[in-house]
């Protein structure tokens, strides 16, 4: 089932000194995106400056963690075969504006509906690395 | 009018042996191949031969190297991708009087190895995409989902192109999939890959390599050929391929700009257009095409389908030659294929049950919406 916790054996994010900061706040449970200092705006994925106004002063925030689900396929060939299917990839919008990709846990195939209300939800794969995923929001 | 490219055709298009895999050949071998058909299919020779633009994948092969093959004669080389960019950038240097006969080649094989993964240039290696287990299929997924959540693009749409296109290949001798006849419930029965998307509403994989050669339209007058023109092009590109999420509402529309600056270009619209050999790696994407380049409203592309428009009786008969679900995926020589594709069918060259009635203009794209990009073009038998 969909809802099975990945193999640990997936190919894990190597960080850059671009994106460590967003990978030391996961491995604390936070989950973090740059804003901007001068517009405001959230930029994501990591980048150098502002994809609105190309500031370079970007500022590493706590994100509320929560959003709707924007769009998911839930994928029977693997991308790889220690990837464990079905899993479902999904779209997050966050409630900040931003959108990111992750793998949404515990909902069967055929419930997964567009519109849904998620929440982070951390799971540690490495001593480097935990990872994002989503769940159904406790409230939704 | 004045096009863009009025002073270049395309004298020369060449497709080598395609097949889900090539034993015995490697991707120089098949690149000279390439060169040499396009060569003959212009009537030109080597010496005519001033520009070249060549790369590949896996041998990662390029276009200095391959000068030397012409003795080192040729002074301008190219630095686009295969494809729409690398035609659009030889008509460019031919109309500007850099080069006068530029010859485009790439192949692709001995790639396809591990059966238990998906071909490794599907799999984005971003740190925020990979551990996701997303791939190609699931990226172009994303998009076609969100498109049937917000116009209720049916199934039966997606099911109704594959179908379509396959269809092509089927009746193509020279297609990987010559033979093999597809109806819409049998992609409908096919096992599913990536939700919406099964086996069939997917692209192939396979090998082969192809070329293409540009000149003068003076120079051309001089061969024993029927000239092919550049009615004009533009590229839509938005960062890079799978790395951020692929947002509908942000990326969904990719490639309008390139269509709308291409018709532009050439005084023409969609309706001007007889055929489109539009990139079809998965189904989704040839409802996406029709309605970002306006050949339907937004949200209506699965009725222009559905109501057989794009088989090739249709009134706008796509991916002609069977495209990349059908007629060969070989890695990026696919992407100059497409051009290649609206060549052979303008010149009147594909088997009879493909060739259509006196087609005048063309479309070719390269690039999709889960891709970030999409290119255009616009191929003509005659100038605007």
């Amino acid at each position: 089932m969909s809802s099975a916790t990945p193999s640990p054996a997936i190919p894990l994010p190597r960080p850059t000194t671009l994106s460590k900061p967003f990978w030391d706040a996961c491995r604390e449970g936070r989950l973090t995106v740059q804003q901007c200092n001068d517009c405001q705006a959230y930029t994501f994925i990591p980048q150098p400056c502002c994809g609105e106004c190309l500031s370079e002063k970007l500022e590493w925030v706590e994100s509320s963690g929560r959003g709707t689900l924007y769009s998911f396929s839930t994928v029977y060939r693997p991308q790889q075969p220690m990837f464990e299917v079905p899993y479902t990839v999904v779209i997050v919008e966050l409630e900040e504006g931003y959108h990111m990709l992750s793998n949404l846990l515990g909902v069967e195939p055929e419930d997964v509906a567009i519109g849904t209300k998620l929440q982070v939800a951390f799971e540690e794969r490495s001593d480097e690395i935990t990872l994002p995923y989503f769940r159904v929001a406790n409230d939704a | 009018m004045k096009t863009p490219y009025e002073g270049v055709a395309i004298v020369g298009a060449y497709n080598t042996i395609q097949a889900k895999q090539l034993p015995g050949w490697t991707e120089p071998a098949l690149v000279l191949d390439a060169i040499r058909g396009a060569l003959g299919d212009a009537g030109l020779t080597p010496a005519d031969v001033d520009g070249v633009n060549v790369s590949t994948w896996v041998t990662q092969l390029n276009s200095r190297t391959v000068c030397q093959w012409f003795g080192g004669r040729p002074s301008w080389t190219g630095t686009s991708h295969p494809g729409v960019e690398s035609v659009l950038e030889a008509a460019a240097a031919i109309q500007s009087g850099q080069a006068h006969t530029v010859v485009i080649a790439t192949a692709q094989c001995g790639e396809y190895t591990d059966r238990e993964s998906t071909v490794s240039w599907t799999r984005p290696e971003n740190e925020f995409v990979e551990c996701w287990g997303l791939y190609t299929a699931a990226e172009f997924a994303l998009m076609a989902q969100r498109h049937m959540h917000i116009y209720g693009t049916p199934r039966a749409a997606l099911s109704e192109v594959a179908a379509s296109i396959r269809s092509n290949g089927a009746l193509n001798p020279d297609a990987v999939f010559y033979g093999r006849e597809c109806s819409p419930a049998e992609v409908e029965a096919s096992r599913m890959v990536a939700d919406p998307f099964r086996l069939l509403d997917c692209c192939i994989t396979s090998e082969g390599g192809a070329a293409i050669v540009l000149t003068s339209t003076e120079r051309a007058k001089d061969l024993d050929v029927e000239p092919i023109y550049v009615l004009g092009g533009a590229l839509d590109r938005q960062g890079n391929s799978y790395v951020t999420a692929p947002v509908w509402e942000r990326y969904g529309w990719v490639g309008r700009r390139a269509a709308e600056m291409t018709f532009e270009q050439c005084g023409l619209s969609p309706k001007d257009v007889d055929f489109a050999e539009l990139y079809d790696p998965f189904s989704f994407e040839i409802i996406r095409q029709l309605e970002a380049f306006g050949f339907c409203k937004e949200g209506e592309g699965a009725d222009f389908v559905l109501e057989g428009r794009i088989r090739i009786d249709g009134d706008l008969p796509v991916a002609t030659n069977g495209g990349i679900l059908s007629y060969s995926h070989a890695g990026v020589a696919q992407l100059l294929q497409k051009p290649i594709a609206a060549v052979q069918q303008l010149r009147g060259q594909l088997a009879p049950d493909l060739t259509l009635h006196e087609p005048k203009v063309a479309l070719a794209t390269n690039g999709g919406s889960g891709a970030l990009f999409c290119d255009v073009m616009a191929l003509g038998k005659e100038q605007v």
